[in-house]
């Protein structure tokens, strides 16, 4: 077992050494492809009185299961990323996360008709990540429940027959 | 391993209550289960993790490695499907089954489900038929059931049932908002609406505690173990009469058939994926319509060429499960008050009698709606994306009510199992192929569903409504998933016999949904309970005359 300094140096080490390797803040996105993500995301969820999707954390959700249950779809996210990008060079000149928000909707627009197996899946995993529980990393404090007017934690459901109001 | 009186293939709704009714009969029993035994505690509350919604794999098996099936849709697209996408038409693979985690409507069919050949005639290129055995036949084990089981609710207000020679044993939930929402506007079409019938403990009973009406229910298990499945009900008591082992994680090969014909066990492999055998005096297939199907075609032999009791090619036809049809209304005030489970209200006054129609079906509340349920669930006119879209959900979440119900399924032969002749599972199994489609009459009658479930949202004071259902191009089985293994008194034209036991072979049975010749316009559980009950009885009967001794 370790002492106490022991555990500090080798935790510092730990620390160190994992801030070296690591070029990402992601597991499976690189910094470049969250940009992209983002910017699709926050289209199918923008920002209003509430938080964006991004700003939920729905790209913590959607590059987790990357990695996970989802492992099956990195290629499908490669080569729509690649191709957001790609569109959003030839129409407006610059990488999909550089131009305007309505120049972002239409490339998105253009997604959901051209690449619809990935704006697909980039649809339901924003949904996911954002209306979903915040166990799987989206829904930060979970704050689309709160949006919708649901108490959270949940307080009806768990006072044993809080029922005056339902009772007929 | 030493020979017992019988094996149960599958720790289901069926096998469980049938490994109970054997062992309390003093036979010894082995209860086979591929999936874990979980508890209270796996709850989770994952609302995208679980047995309903299972975009990140299913809670309660099986598994996305090493299970999967393929699927033939009616455009004779052929697709090799994981447990977690909807055209696995996946249950569970776990101790209880369904039963663990269903939403635990515990429904009797009516009389005229039994004879529904006899009722309308056989729409052309269907195999409706009538059951071989009536309602009045299982009315004594739909009671038994409904009081081992524990079921609450009350039938008392509605006329369209069956004859019952008592009440339910425990009385209903107290209604939620939307109960006080669809009731008058039921009285005032002149419907006949009542407290659905739930597997869920309304007050003490059996030793636990009453529903703590809580948002995570259909496709959970339950945290306060308040809802009733076999896992906590009958099960516990099979084991505790010290005469049933239960082995879980332990996949079931094959049928082991002698030179006689006779079933002398099964073969399968454990928890350590090592190969055993444990031979028994009969073997019951309880394992759910589609595995209970693949493990009799998976039992070929030389004696059984096309797999055990497919003589006559019938072991996988008829595959039907429900096609659920009805609509969803908005409404310009609150209709969510956050109180579980949700479902509460129904009407059966549609189950049978509109001219035309080969049945009808019931009609109720839909489960509480979590966030992901909402997402494809906002009007029809709002923008799939955008800020339209989180503006629709804020403004509709809170204001909408689901009505919708399992239309009558009108059986077909072409829907069906086989096994796939390319994919095999982790076991080294062929897998389920599943194929056809649902007969157009279901459309037909699932579309008046959906009218009429739009009707009554539209009394009840929606300012919109739209219709839900569809006409999907593949089969439905799913959780509702029967017919496979048809009952009926014909070998030619069915797979058991109307005790449940295999027309070729004397000592297998399969007691499950397999067995329904059709499935009702109902959730089929506590029908499948009934009928391992019934069947149960029979084969205990049998057992201490004959012994099955051919």
């Amino acid at each position: 077992m370790f002492n106490r300094r022991e555990f500090m140096a080798a935790g510092a080490a730990l620390a160190l050494s994992s801030a070296g390797c690591r070029r990402t803040s992601y597991g499976f996105l690189k910094d470049s492809d969250a940009k992209t993500l983002a910017a699709v995301c926050d289209q199918i969820i923008p920002a209003d009185d509430f938080p964006s999707a991004s700003q939920a954390g729905v790209l913590t959700y959607i590059d987790l299961q990357l990695t996970g249950p989802y492992r099956r779809h990195k290629k499908t996210y490669r080569d729509g990323l690649k191709q957001a990008n790609e569109l959003s060079r030839s129409r407006f000149g610059a990488d999909l996360a550089s131009v305007s928000p309505q120049q972002q909707f239409e490339i998105v627009s253009a997604l959901e008709k051209d690449a619809r197996p990935f704006f697909e899946l980039v649809r339901s995993h924003t949904m996911q990540g954002y209306y979903g529980t915040p166990r799987h990393g989206g829904n930060r404090d979970a704050v689309s429940w709160r949006m919708l007017g649901l108490d959270e934690p949940p307080l009806r459901g768990r006072a044993q027959y809080d029922l005056a109001e339902t009772k007929q | 391993m030493k020979h017992v009186n019988a094996i149960v293939v599958g720790a289901g709704a069926a096998g469980g209550i049938v490994a109970k009714e054997l062992a309390t009969a003093g036979l010894s029993v082995v209860l086979v289960e591929r999936g874990k035994w979980y508890t209270a505690h796996d709850c989770r509350k994952d609302d995208l993790r679980n047995q309903r919604t299972t975009v990140l794999g299913n809670a309660f098996g099986p598994d996305d490695e090493g299970q999967p099936r393929v699927i033939v849709d009616a455009g004779g697209n052929v697709r090799t499907v994981l447990p977690s996408e909807g055209a696995y038409n996946n249950n569970a693979a776990c101790v209880g089954g369904g039963t663990l985690s269903y939403g635990a409507q515990a429904w009797r069919y009516m009389p005229q489900d039994f004879r529904m050949r006899s009722t309308y005639g056989a729409p052309a290129g269907s195999s409706l038929e009538d059951w071989p055995i009536s309602y009045d036949d299982l009315e004594p084990f739909y009671d038994k059931a409904e009081y081992e089981i524990g079921i609450s609710g009350d039938y008392s207000t509605t006329p369209f049932k069956g004859p019952r020679k008592r009440d339910l044993p425990m009385p209903p939930l107290p209604p939620n908002r939307e109960f006080g929402i669809l009731e008058p506007a039921a009285k005032r079409l002149g419907l006949h609406p009542f407290h659905l019938p739930m597997a869920r403990n309304s007050v003490p009973y059996n030793g636990r505690g009453p529903c703590m009406r809580c948002r995570w229910c259909c496709g959970f298990a339950c945290e306060v173990d308040a809802k009733n499945g076999s896992q906590n009900t009958v099960i516990p008591v099979a084991l505790a009469t010290g005469n049933c082992e239960l082995r879980t994680e332990c996949m079931t090969t094959g049928i082991l058939t002698d030179d006689r014909g006779r079933a002398r066990g099964v073969a399968y492999i454990d928890a350590d994926g090592r190969k055993q055998e444990q031979t028994a005096d009969l073997v019951v297939v309880s394992a759910c319509a589609i595995e209970s199907a693949r493990l009799l075609l998976n039992s070929a032999s030389k004696l059984f060429p096309n797999g055990l009791g497919n003589r006559y090619g019938q072991v996988g036809r008829h595959l039907q499960g429900h096609h659920y049809t009805g609509a969803v209304g908005f409404f310009d005030f609150d209709t969510y008050d956050d109180v579980g489970p949700g479902a509460s209200i129904a009407v059966t006054d549609y189950n049978h009698g509109t001219p035309g129609l080969c049945g009808g079906g019931m009609l109720a509340n839909e489960f509480i709606r979590l966030p992901i349920h909402m997402v494809d669930r906002v009007p029809n006119d709002t923008p799939r994306w955008g800020p339209g879209h989180k503006q629709a959900m804020r403004a509709w979440h809170k204001r909408s009510i689901v009505i919708m119900g399992p239309t009558q399924q009108i059986p077909s032969p072409d829907a069906r199992i086989t096994l796939d002749p390319a994919v095999r599972d982790q076991w080294g199994l062929p897998v389920a192929r599943i194929q056809g489609n649902v007969h157009p009459h279901t459309f037909e009658i699932g579309d008046m569903q959906s009218k009429r479930a739009e009707t009554w949202l539209k009394e009840a004071g929606a300012i919109h409504t739209q219709q839900s259902g569809g006409r999907p191009a593949m089969v439905s089985a799913g959780q509702h998933q029967a017919g496979t293994c048809r009952m009926g008194d014909d070998p030619r034209g069915s797979v058991v016999n109307k005790f449940c036991q295999v027309h070729d072979v004397d000592n297998v049975f399969v007691i499950d949904g397999s067995v329904h010749v059709t499935n009702g316009g109902f959730n089929p559980a506590l029908t499948i309970m009934a009928v391992a009950y019934y069947a149960s009885e029979a084969l205990v009967r049998n057992w201490k005359g004959t012994r099955f001794r051919s």
